[in-house]
């Protein structure tokens, strides 16, 4: 459903922050994107809704090539893809209401957005995506009176009321307790799952891309090094990502943090054989 | 900063070098010989003879408004009044300039950084160049003496603020809520009245009640060049040596000031 072609970034600095990436996500598959900071995973998303323009290649959703439109194309494309933030990226001094419908900014004139008057459709989906996530007695609320844990979750519908068929997801759990970021991603997920949207999910948290993602495709210095199921990660594909280091290690501390929370059955088994190497 | 090795390893640290802290000491030196030599050109151009009798001056002065001529604020209640009008006016005309200047101005949301921003600069720094009373005394060479001249002299005087002081607000804004209402796909212009205008609004609402609050003081003055408002009668006051009713002036002055001190105080708590 998304196709990206030999993309390639290259800031005005002169980094060069990705080089020639190909990647094909189909319709509903929920993709995990790991690598080390500075590795390009942001700026790849970025690409895909050109918050960051590429300097060549091709990126097609569905039927549209992204990377060719104009302005007015764009901004309708983009309505499609719905953009979930590490800091939230909430409109502070506004409401929870208000920052929900702001994801229907796309669809809604300006003076319609600047009065508040939105369609009694669009309310009406607003309330019901908040009860889904637990936030209906939160409405009123301005969004700096939330903790991070409920920041997402507007965040999250905020994504969804643009009604879109990709989501980009940029490390949603980076700033969240462990808890909240295995309910954050559960949400993310369930939700991607429910209206069959396919998700790229930025993450530093490996154990986490293994526990809720179908795919993990690994970046490091702009390029694609590793492309597989959760279970296909060894501590040789860490380190291919990362670099070296003792993984086994690292892993064996996550897992007892992992078996009192109960992950699936596949990313306890992958760990296990990653452990007893 | 520098760091000594002794012969036997142990490491010295301080925080100059000798050559460093005599610098600094001359550095020292120089200042207070330049402040003596000041002050002693100073003292060659003053007439002490004047100097030491101000005191007498001053109670000479301070005996002739007191008691200030409270039935003259019968007089003042109308150009008090237009003082108070030539200050808001003017600071709502600088609020209707100012705040487009500002979005010109600031460099993540001004159209072109090479044409546009460089213009908005310098409308700003014209304004703020000029005082408000060389405004008053040019404008009312210009439209001729009254209200009108002083509204115009507060308002391109208050461009200037406000402009810059929104548009550093402007650029002080966090960039991912802007991020974020693009990504859904927003219009220019509501990314503008959603990512960034609610980001600006606490900055927005105290930078123009801090203006108006300091207008109404402006405003006070710009009489004396025959721009309106209760000047008009300071410098009238003032010519006839008519003590009582300048101290009377004063008194309401100060009170007006207190007052607008304390809405403007009201106002920037409510909104932040």
């Amino acid at each position: 459903m998304l196709t990206i072609e030999g993309l390639t970034k290259r800031y005005p600095t002169g980094d060069l922050a990705l080089d020639n990436v190909s990647l094909t996500v189909p319709k509903g598959q929920v993709m995990a994107l790991i690598g080390p900071s500075g590795a390009g995973k942001s700026t790849l998303i970025r690409c895909v809704n050109r918050l960051v323009e590429p300097s060549s290649g091709r990126i097609v959703l569905g039927e549209t090539e992204l990377t060719r439109l104009g302005d007015l194309a764009l901004r309708r494309a983009r309505r499609r893809m719905g953009m979930i933030f590490q800091e939230y990226a909430l409109i502070e001094r506004l409401t929870v209401m208000e920052n929900v419908l702001s994801g229907r900014l796309g669809y809604v004139g300006f003076w319609r957005s600047w009065f508040r008057r939105f369609p009694l459709a669009d309310i009406e989906e607003a309330f019901r995506l908040l009860h889904r996530v637990g936030l209906d007695h939160m409405v009123d609320k301005r969004a700096d009176a939330l903790s991070g844990g409920q920041r997402q979750r507007v965040g999250i519908v905020r994504a969804l009321m643009q009604n879109p068929e990709l989501l980009l997801v940029d490390e949603p759990t980076a700033s969240l307790d462990p808890k909240t970021s295995r309910q954050i991603m559960r949400l993310i997920v369930e939700l991607a799952k429910e209206r069959g949207l396919s998700a790229i999910i930025n993450i530093h948290d490996v154990l986490l891309a293994q526990q809720f993602a179908e795919r993990i495709v690994g970046l490091r210095a702009g390029r694609i090094v590793f492309d597989g199921a959760p279970d296909e990660m060894t501590p040789e594909v860490l380190t291919r990502i990362y670099g070296e280091e003792d993984w086994s290690k690292t892993i064996r501390r996550d897992e007892d943090d992992e078996s009192e929370d109960g992950g699936p059955a596949a990313a306890t088994d992958a760990l296990k054989v990653v452990a007893a190497q | 900063m520098p760091v000594i090795t002794k012969a036997d390893g142990t490491r010295l640290w301080a925080r100059r070098t000798t050559a460093g802290d005599l610098a600094t000491w001359f550095g020292w030196l120089l200042g207070v010989a330049l402040t003596v030599v000041c002050f002693q050109f100073i003292s060659e151009h003053t007439i002490w003879a004047f100097v030491w009798d101000a005191p007498r001056q001053a109670a000479d002065l301070l005996e002739r408004s007191v008691p200030p001529r409270w039935d003259y604020a019968n007089q003042l209640w109308k150009p008090m009044w237009d003082t108070i009008n030539i200050a808001t006016l003017g600071t709502l005309l600088a609020i209707l300039i100012a705040v487009p200047t500002a979005f010109l101005a600031a460099h993540n949301t001004t159209p072109s950084r090479a044409l546009v921003r460089p213009i908005a600069l310098f409308v700003i720094v014209a304004s703020r160049s000029v005082n408000s009373l060389i405004w008053a005394l040019i404008l009312v060479i210009i439209f001729g003496p009254g209200m009108f001249a002083g509204i115009l002299a507060i308002g391109l005087r208050s461009i200037g603020f406000i402009g810059k002081l929104l548009y550093e607000a402007i650029e002080e804004i966090d960039p991912t809520q802007v991020e974020a209402i693009r990504a859904t796909g927003a219009s220019g212009a509501q990314v503008l009245a959603w990512g960034i205008v609610p980001q600006i609004a606490p900055a927005f609402a105290g930078i123009s009640v801090f203006r108006w609050d300091i207008n109404i003081r402006e405003a006070t003055v710009l009489g004396l060049v025959g721009a309106g408002g209760i000047g008009l009668q300071l410098q009238a006051s003032i010519g006839r040596l008519a003590w009582e009713q300048v101290s009377m002036i004063l008194l309401l002055i100060l009170a007006t000031v207190i007052v607008s001190e304390w809405v403007s105080a009201r106002v920037r708590h409510a909104i932040i």
